[in-house]
C-alpha cells in the first residue's frame, strides 16, 4: 500500500496555488463550487489508489 | 377490451379443506400468488412437495410493475419451466443512454459473454410473467402434482407453533382454518403475515416520489434503457424510457417529496408531462399510472420458525437496478431445495438458517447498491447534487469519469461468500466459481451447462476422475463429466479452471458451487455433501 504523502510536494507552490485562483477567477459561487467538484474528481482518479484516497479524505475531515 | 390483469385467472372456488370439521394440516402453504409465492410453489411442486397458493386477489398483476428480468432469473425460470415464454415474448436489449440536461453524455452496452444461453436483461410486464407462472401451474397439474391456488383466500389471523402454523382464512363463502407444516409468507413488502406476527422490518424511507406511467405508442425509440438527469422536460429531476412488449413503453418520472398524488395521477395532469418528454404531436394511450416512494429495508432474519419470509415481504429496495423480482427469485431458488430435503427428513431444520444467512446476505447487497443508485439519481443536499453534476459533466467527454454515473447497479446474482455451507477454496481458480458463487453458464456443443446440471446435487467433473454417483447419507450425487478439450469456445476453462488442468466442483442444486478442489477426494467430497446440507 503506497501512503498518502503530507510532506511538502508540489514544486512552486505560490504558482500552482496562483493558477488554483487563477481557475476560479470571475467565477460565480455556483460555477466555482461546480470547478472544484470537477479537479477533484479528476485528482481523485489520478490517484486510484483507494487506501490513499480514503486517507485523504480523513485528513481532509480531521484538519477544519 | 379487457386487459389481462382485468380477468381472474384464479376464481374463488371451494376448497374441501373450507367443509373440513378439523383443519386440514398441508405440509406447504404459500401466502401470496405474485411472481415470488408462484415461483416458490412450482418449484415444491415439481420436487413432489404438496402445495397450496393462498391469494386474497383472483387476476395477475394490476399494470406492468416489475418490466426487467435479469439472467439469473430467466436461468432459475427455465429450470421451472417457464424461461421460454418469457424470453420469447420480452424484449432483449442491452444498451443504455444517459443524457444530462440536453445532451447525451454517453451509452453503456451490458455486452453479454459469449457462451450464454439467457440475454442478459428481458423486458416483460408482470402480468405476462404472472400468466406464465399461473399456466405452468395448470401444466403441473395435469402431470397430477399436487399444487393449487386458491383466489379470494385473504389470511386474516396466522397462529406460529413449535411445529406447524395455524391460519385463518376469510373467503367470499366465509371463514375457514388450515394448519400448515410449513408457511412461506410471498406477500409483498406490506406483508400482512409480518404485521401480524409483529416482525420488524428496518431501513431507511426516501423521501422522493415516482410517477410510472405505462403508455401504448407507435414510436421509433430504439429498444435501449435511457435515461435522464435533469432533462429539460423535468427540471432538477430524472426520467427513464424503457420498452417492453405489445409497444408498450415504461416511463418513469421524478416529482420530488411535496407534491400531491392524487391530483398528480389525474390523466389531465400525467399528459401534458408526457407530451413534454415525447413531443407534442406523439400519439399514445395510457395504460396505466401510479404514483410510489420507496424505502430500502429488510427483516432481520427470513426464518421464524416454521414461517419462511421471501421477495418483497423479507426485503424491500428502490427500483433502480431491477433488483426486486429478481432477488425474490433468488430467495425461492435458494430455499425450495433446502424445505424439500428437510420436509424429506434428509437434512435437519437448521439447514433453513443457511436459508436466512445467504439471502439476508443477498439483501444486504441489492439494498446497499440500490440504496446508492438512489443517492446518485436523487441527491439529498447541495453538495451531493454539485459532486453528481460533476460526474456527469466530465462523464460526456473522459471515460474516467463514466464508472460513477450511476443510474441503477443492474441486477447481478449474489456470490455467497462466507456461507456456513461452503467448503474453503480448495482450486487456484477463476474468481468467478469461487465456492458460493452462482455457476456461470456455457455453451456446450448444442447444449448449455446450466441445463445439464439441472436441479440436483451434481458433481462436475473437468478432466478428472470420479465415481457416477456418491451417496452420502441420502444425498444423491451424480457425475457430469466433462472436458476442457472437447469445448472449442474455451468458456469452460476461462470459467471453471483458469490455470489448473483439472477440476472438481460440488454444486447445489440452486446451481451455486458449494467446493471445488483440482481433483476428487472421497472423504473431502463427502464433507462437502455433509456441510451443504447443515449437517456439520
Amino acid at each position: 500500500m503506497s501512503d498518502l504523502n503530507l510532506q511538502p510536494n508540489i514544486p512552486g507552490a505560490d504558482d500552482f496555488y496562483a493558477g488554483l485562483l487563477a481557475a476560479h477567477d470571475g467565477l460565480s459561487k455556483e460555477d466555482s463550487d461546480a470547478l472544484n467538484a470537477r479537479l477533484l474528481l479528476v485528482l481523485a482518479n489520478h490517484i486510484g489508489d483507494r487506501a490513499v484516497l480514503d486517507n485523504a479524505i480523513a485528513v481532509a475531515k480531521a484538519s477544519a | 377490451m379487457n386487459k389481462i390483469f382485468e380477468v381472474p385467472m384464479y376464481a374463488y372456488s371451494r376448497s374441501p379443506d373450507q367443509d373440513s370439521e378439523t383443519p386440514i394440516r398441508r405440509p406447504v402453504v404459500v401466502i401470496g400468488a405474485g411472481p415470488i409465492g408462484l415461483g416458490a410453489a412450482i418449484d415444491l411442486a415439481q420436487q413432489d412437495v404438496p402445495v397450496v397458493v393462498l391469494d386474497d386477489n383472483d387476476k395477475v398483476s394490476f399494470g406492468s410493475r416489475a418490466v426487467c428480468y435479469a439472467k439469473r432469473p430467466l436461468e432459475i425460470l427455465d429450470r421451472l419451466g417457464c424461461g421460454q415464454p418469457m424470453v420469447d415474448k420480452g424484449v432483449e436489449w442491452s444498451l443504455g443512454k444517459v443524457f444530462f440536461d440536453e445532451r447525451k453524455i454517453f451509452e453503456f452496452d451490458l455486452l453479454p459473454e459469449d457462451g450464454h444461453e439467457r440475454p442478459a436483461f428481458i423486458n416483460l410486464q408482470q402480468y405476462y410473467f404472472e400468466e406464465y407462472l399461473v399456466n405452468r401451474v395448470t401444466e403441473l397439474q395435469a402431470e397430477g402434482k399436487q399444487i393449487e391456488i386458491r383466489g379470494k383466500n385473504k389470511v386474516s389471523a396466522i397462529g406460529a407453533h413449535d411445529n406447524h402454523a395455524t391460519l385463518e382464512i376469510d373467503t367470499p363463502e366465509g371463514p375457514y382454518n388450515l394448519e400448515a407444516e410449513w408457511l412461506i409468507a410471498c406477500d409483498g413488502a406490506r406483508s400482512p403475515t409480518r404485521q401480524m406476527m409483529g416482525l420488524d422490518f428496518v431501513g431507511r424511507v426516501f423521501e422522493d416520489n415516482f410517477l410510472i406511467a405505462d403508455v401504448i405508442m407507435e414510436a421509433d425509440f430504439p429498444t435501449e434503457r435511457w435515461f435522464w438527469f435533469d432533462p429539460p422536460f423535468n427540471k432538477g429531476q430524472s426520467a427513464l424510457l424503457h420498452k417492453q412488449p405489445d409497444n408498450v413503453w415504461r416511463i418513469d418520472l421524478q416529482l420530488g417529496w411535496d407534491i400531491d398524488k392524487e391530483e398528480e395521477k389525474k390523466p389531465e395532469n400525467v399528459i401534458p408531462r408526457l407530451k413534454a418528454m415525447l413531443g407534442e404531436d406523439v400519439e399514445f394511450e395510457l395504460e396505466w399510472v401510479s404514483i410510489y416512494t420507496f424505502q430500502c429495508r429488510r427483516m432481520e432474519k427470513f426464518r421464524h420458525g416454521r414461517v419462511l419470509f421471501a421477495g418483497d415481504s423479507a426485503h424491500q429496495v428502490s427500483p433502480f437496478g431491477a433488483r426486486g423480482a429478481n432477488s425474490g427469485l433468488q430467495d425461492t431458488d435458494n430455499l425450495a431445495w433446502k424445505l424439500k430435503l428437510v420436509i424429506d427428513g434428509k437434512a435437519p431444520e437448521a439447514l433453513l438458517d443457511s436459508y436466512s444467512q445467504e439471502r439476508v446476505h443477498g439483501a444486504e447487497e441489492n439494498i446497499l447498491n440500490s440504496s446508492r443508485s438512489t443517492d446518485f439519481i436523487t441527491p439529498k443536499s447541495d453538495m451531493s447534487r454539485i459532486l453528481r453534476d460533476a460526474v456527469l459533466d466530465l462523464a460526456e467527454t473522459h471515460d474516467f469519469a463514466r464508472p460513477l454515473v450511476n443510474a441503477g447497479r443492474l441486477s447481478v446474482p449474489c456470490t455467497y461468500d462466507g456461507s456456513a455451507l461452503n467448503m474453503a477454496d480448495a482450486l487456484d481458480g477463476p474468481e468467478c466459481t469461487r465456492p458460493g458463487s452462482p455457476c456461470p453458464d456455457v455453451k456446450l456443443g448444442d447444449d448449455f451447462l446450466l441445463r445439464q446440471l439441472g436441479g440436483e446435487f451434481t458433481l462436475l467433473t473437468i478432466d478428472a476422475d470420479a465415481p457416477d454417483l456418491i451417496e452420502e447419507d441420502g444425498i444423491e450425487v451424480t457425475r457430469l463429466a466433462l472436458s476442457a478439450k472437447e469445448d472449442t469456445t474455451g468458456a469452460l476453462k476461462a470459467r471453471y479452471l483458469g490455470d489448473e488442468p483439472s477440476a472438481v466442483y460440488l454444486i447445489r442444486p440452486d446451481q451455486h458451487v458449494a467446493a471445488r478442489r483440482p481433483s476428487f477426494d472421497e472423504n473431502l467430497f463427502r464433507a462437502a455433501i455433509r456441510r451443504a446440507t447443515g449437517k456439520e
